[in-house]
């Protein structure tokens, strides 16, 4: 209990900094804690190789993804958030309880049934027969979605038309089109 | 094939890198200070004024203080003082000497000037680079102890032009001496020939004395002829 | 089999470490257990880091014919101890604009999580930190982070140039991490397991009790481990792929505004990294700590994954002495165009030989020449492709 508490609280400071700190880099470097947190709690929880696969995707992979957005999209100088955002306060409050109400409601109201003791250590072939097997669905649509994402991010990300190295030198002749 | 370059490459650094446990071909490096190049006999690095022997290297200075390497040198490095007597020098003959003589190392630029146009070969270019001083105005300005060396290293480092020198002084000084020899025989041969003839005016003349030291001195203006 | 097993010199680090727990009283046992470990682990790499340095500089200079470094101690061997020293005493500059907790934070990250991967790298045969039932996905985990601090490196020092040089190196990292996983993959699956002292498992026996059942003597296996080399060079910014941190781009890339020990500390988790990833190598390709022939079995099984770690080093060491350094297009083209389609293929190669493990005998021999075919005709044929037009220069002299 005591790890889950020091995991929990150490989650929400980092989650919470975040979202107050005025640097843009420093906030996404605080999520990525924060998700680091998540990882470690998955491990109290005995899912290992949620854990690292947590580890893999979010602070290997995720992050990057926004820390290259963050970096390639500002503008100036010092990345800021807007400082007049002490007149949002009574909004922001109204908004934040509504969500954790129900957020709350809908952890307390759901019966999970819980085994007595400890839970017991899935293996990893297990969890691979599992996906294989009665999962498969979601993990072909899961890669039909990442398929399409890679190749939407290719098309987009290739501007310039292609040039055949054999035109270059062979003929001189001009370029067709000026860049 | 792809690749191909690659596995070239490495078999190539692979021989370099055993080869070099066996092949002194591929380790070149030489570990200095523990062990040095020869270095050619031409290198040279500052001047140093050559003595003829090692035991008297102040008596016997080639150097006369003519002080043209003085006005040839380019940066103007040495810095030469006439001494006020004259001393014999190797061959007999009294010269002047540098009472100063002193060369400026942190300006000197090795050009070798001032060997080329000493007419005495007293000053030649010297081979040690190790010559590090830790004062620059006091240690670097060497004066004519430090720059006095003997003839025999002269010898040991540029053996062949310490041989082509010292065969032409000796040539020189041979001719010199035969030059005398023979005006002394000449003024002997007038001086005989004159001494039977009277003469109304001052006696006989007094037969000169030949020359004694074999030098290269230039022969003396024969007594007055009455 | 297990001649080696019960020898005494193999059971000798457990046995120190045993002897030592049972000084202890009982509560204080298990941290002790686990801080000789760690301790061990870090002296023993630690030690080897630093006899890495020497060794790599002394013979980067064979290869380029000199002596390496040869004053300090005997061979030059307390070379690095002089090299702590000096980065030890130099003058921790931080520029003024800087981040200065990013900046701190920077290398302490990357020496961390490059540390935290030899957690699961079996050094024996009973010798491993932590025995994990997700090893393999441990490790790429760990070594994700490492990323991280450099992208933390490169922003926190409020330069241009670093913060280019940084998104170059993660470009250059992630393009890398894909070969690198898409390799380790059909060994996984062949060994049905991501635990990795069950993968050095399924590597044991011998045929005829001199050829070893390692993953590198298969067609897939060879192809796999050239990939797993070059995305491990890659991976740990070492040449032919040093764009990020090469004197002559970009200063010094991500590390241009570090000086002192946190360099040394990058330097450290650079040479880390390495030795773990060549751990991981040895482990998923040459058979891990086990013997190559079956009557050297005598010689205890850290002494061969020792072996076989430091030859891969020493491989890794000749190729930065003879390959020029990529541009960082180049770079991606390799690892997009050139190895992720051959890792792919060659999934599809452990695949078949997988299926195919129970032939009859004439049908061994197929399933070895369909094996290789698979490997060589699409190297030559991505090979030839992607260098059409990039043939060899003509040299027109004036």
């Amino acid at each position: 209990m005591i790890a889950l508490a020091i995991i929990a609280a150490l989650m929400l400071a980092s989650a919470a900094l975040a979202l107050s700190r005025r640097n843009l880099i420093h906030s996404a470097l605080l999520l990525i804690f924060t998700w680091a947190g998540i990882a470690a709690f998955y491990l109290w929880a005995g899912a290992e190789f949620i854990a690292f696969a947590q580890v893999l995707i979010y602070v290997g992979a995720v992050s990057m993804i926004v820390l290259f957005a963050v970096l390639l999209t500002r503008r100036g100088e010092e990345p800021e958030i807007a400082r007049d955002s002490r007149r949002r306060v009574i909004p922001a409050l109204i908004a934040g309880a509504a969500v954790a109400g129900v957020i709350g409601y809908a952890v307390l109201a759901t019966p999970f049934d819980l085994p007595d003791g400890r839970a017991p250590a899935i293996q990893v072939r297990q969890l691979g027969f599992q996906l294989m097997g009665p999962q498969i669905v979601s993990l072909l649509v899961a890669g039909v979605v990442l398929t399409v994402a890679l190749i939407g991010a290719t098309i987009l990300a290739s501007t310039e038309p292609e040039r055949r190295a054999s035109d270059d030198n062979a003929r001189g002749a001009p370029p067709e089109e000026k860049r | 094939m792809l690749g191909s370059g690659i596995l070239k490459g490495l078999a190539v650094t692979a021989k370099n890198l055993v080869g070099s446990y066996h092949d002194p071909e591929r380790l070149v490096t030489v570990e200095y200070p523990e062990k040095r190049l020869p270095l050619p006999e031409a290198y040279r690095n500052f001047p140093f004024l050559v003595t003829e022997n090692a035991e008297d290297p102040m008596g016997t200075l080639r150097c006369v203080a003519c002080q043209i390497c003085e006005k040839e040198c380019p940066p103007q490095c040495i810095y030469i003082e006439k001494s006020k007597d004259k001393k014999p020098d190797a061959a007999g003959k009294l010269q002047l000497y540098p009472a100063i003589f002193d060369i400026d190392t942190s300006v000197c630029m090795s050009c070798q000037i001032c060997v080329e146009v000493c007419p005495f070969d007293a000053i030649k270019m010297d081979q040690v680079f190790e010559i590090a001083a830790s004062n620059r105005f006091t240690d670097l300005l060497l004066h004519r102890e430090q720059l006095a060396k003997p003839n025999s290293y002269f010898h040991q480092i540029h053996p062949t032009d310490a041989a082509e020198v010292d065969a032409r002084l000796a040539a020189d000084r041979k001719a010199a001496e035969e030059k005398a020899k023979a005006a002394a025989a000449a003024a002997a041969a007038k001086a005989a020939q004159a001494k039977p003839a009277p003469t109304p005016a001052a006696p006989a003349t007094p037969t000169p004395k030949p020359s004694d030291a074999p030098s290269a001195e230039a022969p003396k203006p024969p007594p007055p002829a009455a | 089999m297990s001649a080696g097993s019960s020898s005494f010199l193999e059971h000798a680090p457990l046995a120190a470490r045993d002897w030592v727990v049972s000084i202890f009283p009982a509560p204080l046992q298990w941290l002790v257990h686990h801080l000789i470990t760690i301790v061990g682990v870090l002296a023993v790499f630690g030690l080897f880091f630093a006899f890495l340095t020497v060794v790599e500089r002394k013979l980067l200079g064979r290869i380029q014919n000199r002596y390496g470094p040869n004053r300090t101690g005997p061979f030059g061997l307390l070379q690095p101890f002089a090299d702590a020293v000096k980065a030890l005493t130099k003058e921790d500059i931080v520029p003024a604009r800087a981040d200065k907790l990013l900046h701190f934070l920077a290398p302490v990250v990357v020496c961390t999580f490059a540390l935290m991967t030899f957690a699961v790298i079996p050094f024996g045969r009973e010798l491993i930190p932590v025995e994990l039932d997700a090893a393999v996905l441990y490790f790429f985990a760990a070594g994700a982070a490492t990323e991280l601090a450099i992208f933390m490196a490169g922003w926190s020092s409020r330069n241009k140039y670093s913060l280019l040089a940084a998104m170059r190196a993660l470009a250059q990292l992630i393009s890398y991490e894909l070969p690198l996983l898409l390799t380790v993959i059909p060994v996984v699956m062949l060994a049905g397991t991501l635990s990795t002292q069950h993968i050095v498992l399924a590597q044991e026996g011998w045929t005829f009790g001199v050829i070893p059942h390692w993953n590198i003597l298969t067609p897939w296996g060879a192809l796999g481990f050239v990939i797993f080399l070059i995305a491990t060079l890659a991976e740990t910014n070492r040449s032919p792929f040093d764009l990020p941190e090469a004197e002559s781009e970009l200063i010094a890339g991500h590390l241009t505004e570090y000086s002192g020990f946190k360099y040394a500390l990058f330097f450290m988790a650079e040479y880390f990294g390495m030795t773990a990833l060549c751990g991981l190598g040895v482990t998923l390709f040459l058979g891990g700590w086990q013997a190559p022939c079956e009557f050297l079995q005598f010689i205890p099984s850290y002494v061969w994954f020792g072996v076989k770690l430091f030859a891969l080093v020493l491989v890794l060491i000749w190729i930065r002495g003879t390959l020029l350094r990529l541009r960082i297009d180049q770079l991606t083209r390799l690892s997009w165009k050139f190895l992720v389609p051959l890792a792919l293929i060659n999934l599809l190669n452990a695949a078949f030989w997988f299926v195919s493990a129970d032939l009859p005998w004439p049908g061994q021999i197929a399933r070895w020449g369909i094996s290789i075919a698979l490997v060589v005709l699409p190297f030559i044929s991505i090979g030839r492709r992607l260098s059409a037009g990039l043939g060899p220069r003509t040299y027109h002299y004036a």
